[in-house]
C-alpha cells in the first residue's frame, strides 16, 4: 500500500505556520526575569510538534533546526537553564529560519544556507555555553519547583564527562520487556540493572540523553505514568531514595511533553500538586486547536450568496402566505414563522464568518516594532486598543501594507532615541499605540506615537527645496499633508527602515483606492497621530430599523442610547429654535426625521411618535420616528460608489427582501 | 474622464467609415439612440428606495444583485411622456465607466447598426437635449434616432449623479 504523503504536507505547512506564529507570540510576551513555565511549556510543544511533523515527512533541516531549539528549550523550562535575552532573540531568529525552511519546502523559495547553519551553531553554543556555567555554580533557576528546593538539591547535574546518572525504576513487568528495554537503553549509555524486594526492575543509565529520550523509548513498553525516574547525584549514583522521585505526567498526544520536574526531595510535593493543573491546560490548549477549520474564501463566498438568495426566497414566501386565512392554514403559518427565524440566524451566523477582528493585523506589529526598535536602538512600547473591532476580511488584507508603513515611519521618524527623550523630561520607552473603531458610519484605525512629532520648519524648507507650491503661512494640516507627496522624506539620514521618500504617497495612494481618507495630527515634542478612515465597505453594523411614514431606516445601534414615547408635556417649542424634549430632567433638540427627508409621517405629533435618542460625539439628541421595526445586522454597501453622497445618510443596506434600505448618518443628524 | 474618452474614440471609428451599433429607445413620441456598449443589462422596473432630498427625476435606489444602484427617470428629466410605473416600464442599466446608473425610458425598440453615411451632424434647434449631450442624428429608412452621448449626460452636475469631486 503507497500512501500519497503529499496530500499531508499542506496540513503540516499549515498547522506549522500557525504553530510558528504562536511561538513568537509567546517568545515576545515572555518575561525573562520569570518566564511563565506554561508559556516555556506551550513554545517547547511548538518547536516539538513541528519536529515531529517535519521528521514525519523527511524534512531534515527542519528537524535538525527544530532539535537543537527543542533540547535548549527543555532545559530551561526544566530549568537547567536561565532564560536570558539572548536565548529570545535566538530563538525568534530561529522561528525566521524556520519560516524559511518551511518555505523552501512548501512553495521552492530561495533558502539562505549560511543563515541556517548560523543559526543551528547560535543555539548549539547556547546550550553547551550556559551549561557549563549553569551546573557547577549550580546558579538558582527561574522554575518555581527548583527555587523551592534547597540548594543542596542540584537539578540533574551532569558530571564532568557531560553524562546524567538516571535511575528508572520500572512497573511489574514481564522479564521480557525488561530485557528488551535494557537493550533499547543500553543504546543511550552505560546501563546497570538491579532488581528490588518486590521484584520490580531498576535501570541505572550512565548518558548524555535528556530524560525525555529515555521516557519516549520506554513509553513504547509501558506507560510513562508507571515509570519512576530519578536524576542520581553524580556522586552517589543508586543512593537516591525511591520516595524523592519526580512522577513523571503522562504524555500529552499532540505533544509527547513530558513535565520531568528536576528530583529533589523538597520539590517533589508541590511538583505533584502542580500537575493536575498543568494536564487540564494542555487539554484546553489541544481542544482549542481543534475548534478551527480552514476554509477557502471562496467557498464562503458562495455560502454568503446562496444564503442571500435563501432570505429573498424566505421573504416572497412569507409574502405569499399573507394571503391565506390564519385559521384554515395555521400550521402552515407557524412553520413558515420559524423558517423565517431560521433562515434569519443562518443569515447572520454565514455573515460574521468573512469578518475578522483588527487583532489580525495588529499582531504582527509587536515583533516588527521589536526588531526595528533594536535596529535602530531606541526602546518602544507598543499597544493595541480596539483589536476586537471586526473588519470584512477583504478590507483587513488590503490594510495590512500601509498600516506596515506608518508604524515603520513611526518607529524611525516618530519615536526619538532613549537619551534625547529623556533630556526632553520623557520616559525612555517610546509610546506607539495602534487603536481601531466604529466612528461615525467609517472604521478608524490609528497610529499614536509620543515621539517628537512633525517638524513643521523642516518639511516647510523640504518642500521648497522640492519646489513644491508652499507658502509660510499654510495652516498646519495643510503642511502635514505635504508628506504625502511623491518622493517627499525629512529624514535626515536614509536607513533601510524608512526615510527614501517611498511609502507615505503609496500609504495615500493605497487608502485612497479602498475610499478611505488619511489624516494627521501631530504637536511638536509629544507625538504625532496617523489617522486612517475607511468606509463601512462591506462591513457589518449592528442596526435598529426605524420606521417614518412608509420608509424604513438604519440607525447603527451604538449611537443609540434608548427609545421611548414622549408624554405630550415634555415636548417643548424654542422660538424659531425648533423642538426640544426633556427627557430624565435634561433637554434635548428634537430632530423630525419627517422633516428632514421630507416624508410623509404616521404621526406629526411626538406623543403618538417614538423618539430615539442617540449620542455622537459628546452630543446628544433625540429622533422622532413612527415606530421601530427591530434590530439586525446589516451588510454596509457604499451608496457612492454609483451616486453621490446624500447629506445625513452614511450608506445603504440590502434588506431581508431584497430591497434597499439607507443608513442615517448619526453624526451628522446631530451636528 | 476615462469614459468620455472612450466616446470620442467610438466617435472617430464611425467617422473613418466603421459602424457603431446603438441601442434604440422612446421617450414621449421621440427616439433616442444610446451606444449598446454602454448598457448592462435591461430590466424591469422595481420598487425603489427613495433618496430623501434628491431632485424628482432621481426616483431612489434599488438593489441590483448586491449593488447599490441609483434609477433616474428620463420622462421626468426631460418632460416627455408620462411618468407611469407598470410591468411594461423599462429600465435601462449603464455601466458608466465602471459606475452603474438605472434610466427608466417609455419602450426599448431595438439595437441599430448605424453606418458613417448614416450618421449626421445635430443641427444646431432646441431639443430637450442640451446639444453638448448629442453626437448626431442616425437616419434609418424613414425613422430618425437622436443619438446622445451618454457618458456625458449622465456625469453632468445637471443630472446631479455623482459628487462632482469624483468625475
Amino acid at each position: 500500500m503507497t500512501i500519497d504523503m503529499s496530500q499531508f504536507y499542506q496540513v503540516f505547512f499549515d498547522e506549522a505556520d500557525e504553530l510558528l506564529a504562536e511561538m513568537e507570540k509567546l517568545l515576545l510576551a515572555i518575561d525573562v526575569t520569570d518566564p511563565d513555565s506554561e508559556d516555556l511549556n506551550a513554545i517547547f510543544r511548538a518547536a516539538h510538534s513541528i519536529k515531529g511533523g517535519a521528521a514525519t515527512f523527511g524534512f531534515s533541516d527542519i528537524t535538525e533546526v527544530t532539535h537543537t531549539l527543542e533540547s535548549l528549550l527543555d532545559r530551561i523550562r526544566k530549568g537547567e537553564m536561565a532564560l536570558t535575552p539572548d536565548h529570545v532573540d535566538a530563538f525568534l531568529v530561529s522561528k525566521d529560519v524556520l519560516t524559511m525552511l518551511m518555505g523552501g519546502h512548501h512553495h521552492g523559495t530561495a533558502v539562505d544556507e549560511p543563515a541556517v547553519a548560523s543559526v543551528s551553531t547560535r543555539l548549539a553554543a547556547l546550550s553547551n555555553g550556559t551549561a557549563a556555567v549553569a551546573a557547577p555554580a549550580a546558579a538558582p533557576v527561574p522554575a518555581p519547583a527548583a527555587i523551592e528546593a534547597p540548594p543542596a538539591d542540584i537539578p540533574p547535574a551532569a558530571d564532568a564527562d557531560g553524562n546524567f546518572h538516571i535511575r528508572i525504576e520500572l512497573p511489574d513487568v514481564p522479564q521480557r520487556d525488561v530485557d528488551a528495554l535494557a537493550t533499547e537503553l543500553g543504546l543511550l549509555g552505560t546501563i546497570t540493572q538491579e532488581v528490588l524486594a518486590d521484584k520490580r526492575a531498576v535501570f541505572t543509565l550512565v548518558t548524555r540523553e535528556s530524560q525525555d529520550d529515555i521516557v519516549a523509548i520506554c513509553s513504547f513498553v509501558l506507560d510513562p505514568d508507571d515509570l519512576k525516574i530519578t536524576h542520581a547525584a553524580a556522586a552517589a549514583p543508586a543512593s537516591a531514595p525511591v520516595a524523592a522521585a519526580a512522577e513523571v505526567a503522562p504524555a500529552v498526544e499532540t505533544a509527547p511533553a513530558v513535565e520531568a520536574v528536576p528530583a529533589a526531595p523538597a520539590a517533589s510535593l508541590p511538583t505533584e500538586a502542580r500537575n493536575p493543573g498543568r494536564r487540564a491546560t494542555d487539554k484546553d490548549a489541544s481542544s482549542q486547536e481543534s475548534s478551527s477549520i480552514r476554509v477557502g474564501v471562496e467557498k464562503v463566498d458562495q455560502l454568503i450568496n446562496l444564503v442571500g438568495e435563501l432570505v429573498i426566497t424566505q421573504a416572497m414566501i412569507e409574502q405569499r402566505i399573507l394571503a391565506l386565512d390564519p385559521l384554515i392554514h395555521e400550521r402552515l403559518l407557524n412553520s413558515a414563522n420559524q423558517l423565517a427565524r431560521n433562515t434569519r440566524d443562518l443569515q447572520e451566523a454565514v455573515m460574521s464568518i468573512r469578518m475578522m477582528p483588527m487583532d489580525y493585523v495588529f499582531s504582527r506589529f509587536p515583533r516588527m516594532v521589536r526588531d526595528l526598535a533594536t535596529k535602530l536602538g531606541k526602546k518602544v512600547e507598543i499597544i493595541t486598543r480596539g483589536a476586537a473591532t471586526e473588519l470584512d476580511k477583504g478590507l483587513i488584507e488590503r490594510i495590512v501594507d500601509p498600516l506596515t508603513h506608518l508604524v515603520r515611519n513611526s518607529v524611525d521618524h516618530g519615536i526619538e532615541m532613549p537619551d534625547k527623550r529623556r533630556t526632553a523630561g520623557k520616559s525612555e520607552t517610546g509610546k506607539l499605540t495602534l487603536s481601531a473603531a466604529h466612528q461615525g458610519g467609517n472604521i478608524v484605525i490609528e497610529v499614536t506615537d509620543d515621539g517628537g512629532g512633525l517638524n513643521r520648519e523642516r518639511i516647510l524648507a523640504k518642500a521648497m527645496q522640492q519646489g513644491l507650491n508652499v507658502s509660510e503661512s499654510m495652516p498646519d494640516n495643510d503642511v502635514w499633508q505635504l508628506i504625502f507627496a511623491p518622493g517627499f522624506s525629512t529624514a535626515e539620514i536614509v536607513t533601510d527602515v524608512s526615510g527614501r521618500g517611498v511609502g507615505m504617497d503609496v500609504v495615500k495612494r493605497n487608502i485612497s483606492a479602498m475610499g478611505g481618507t488619511v489624516e494627521i495630527r501631530s504637536t511638536p515634542g509629544s507625538g504625532s497621530t496617523i489617522s486612517i478612515s475607511l468606509p463601512l465597505t462591506l462591513a457589518i453594523l449592528d442596526g435598529m430599523s426605524v420606521k417614518v411614514g412608509e420608509e424604513v431606516y438604519i440607525l447603527p445601534l451604538g449611537y443609540v442610547v434608548e427609545s421611548l414615547q414622549p408624554e405630550a408635556i415634555d415636548v417643548k417649542e424654542i422660538a424659531g429654535q425648533g423642538k426640544v424634549v426633556k427627557v430624565r430632567e435634561e433637554y434635548l433638540p428634537l430632530i423630525m426625521l419627517f422633516e428632514l427627508f421630507d416624508i410623509e409621517p404616521q404621526h406629526v405629533n411626538p406623543a403618538n411618535g417614538i423618539i430615539v435618542i442617540l449620542e455622537a460625539d459628546g452630543k446628544k439628541a433625540a429622533l422622532l420616528v413612527d415606530g421601530l421595526v427591530g434590530q439586525q445586522q446589516v451588510v454596509v454597501k457604499n451608496l457612492e460608489s454609483n451616486f453621490r453622497k446624500v447629506p445625513g445618510i452614511s450608506g445603504a443596506t440590502i434588506l431581508g427582501d431584497g430591497g434597499v434600505s439607507l443608513i442615517l448618518d448619526v453624526s451628522a443628524l446631530l451636528r | 474622464m476615462s469614459y468620455t474618452t472612450q466616446t470620442q474614440t467610438s466617435l472617430n471609428t464611425s467617422e473613418k467609415g466603421g459602424v457603431d451599433e446603438f441601442l434604440a429607445f422612446t421617450l414621449g413620441g421621440e427616439e433616442y439612440g444610446i451606444n449598446i456598449l454602454r448598457v448592462q443589462e435591461i430590466r424591469g422596473y422595481e420598487p425603489v428606495t427613495r433618496i430623501a432630498n434628491a431632485p424628482a427625476f432621481i426616483k431612489g435606489v434599488v438593489n441590483l444583485r448586491g449593488t447599490i444602484v441609483p434609477i433616474v427617470d428620463m420622462r421626468i428629466k426631460l418632460g416627455l411622456g408620462e411618468p407611469t410605473y407598470d410591468q411594461l416600464t423599462v429600465v435601462i442599466i449603464l455601466n458608466l465607466g465602471g459606475r452603474v446608473v438605472g434610466m427608466v425610458v417609455d419602450s426599448v425598440s431595438d439595437v441599430t447598426t448605424l453606418s458613417a453615411e448614416q450618421l449626421k451632424p445635430a443641427p444646431d434647434i432646441s431639443t430637450s437635449f442640451d446639444s453638448d449631450f448629442l453626437i448626431g442624428l442616425g437616419t434609418l429608412g424613414d425613422r430618425m434616432l437622436i443619438l446622445v452621448d451618454i457618458d456625458k449626460l449622465m456625469s453632468s452636475s445637471d443630472m446631479g449623479l455623482f459628487d462632482p469631486a469624483a468625475s
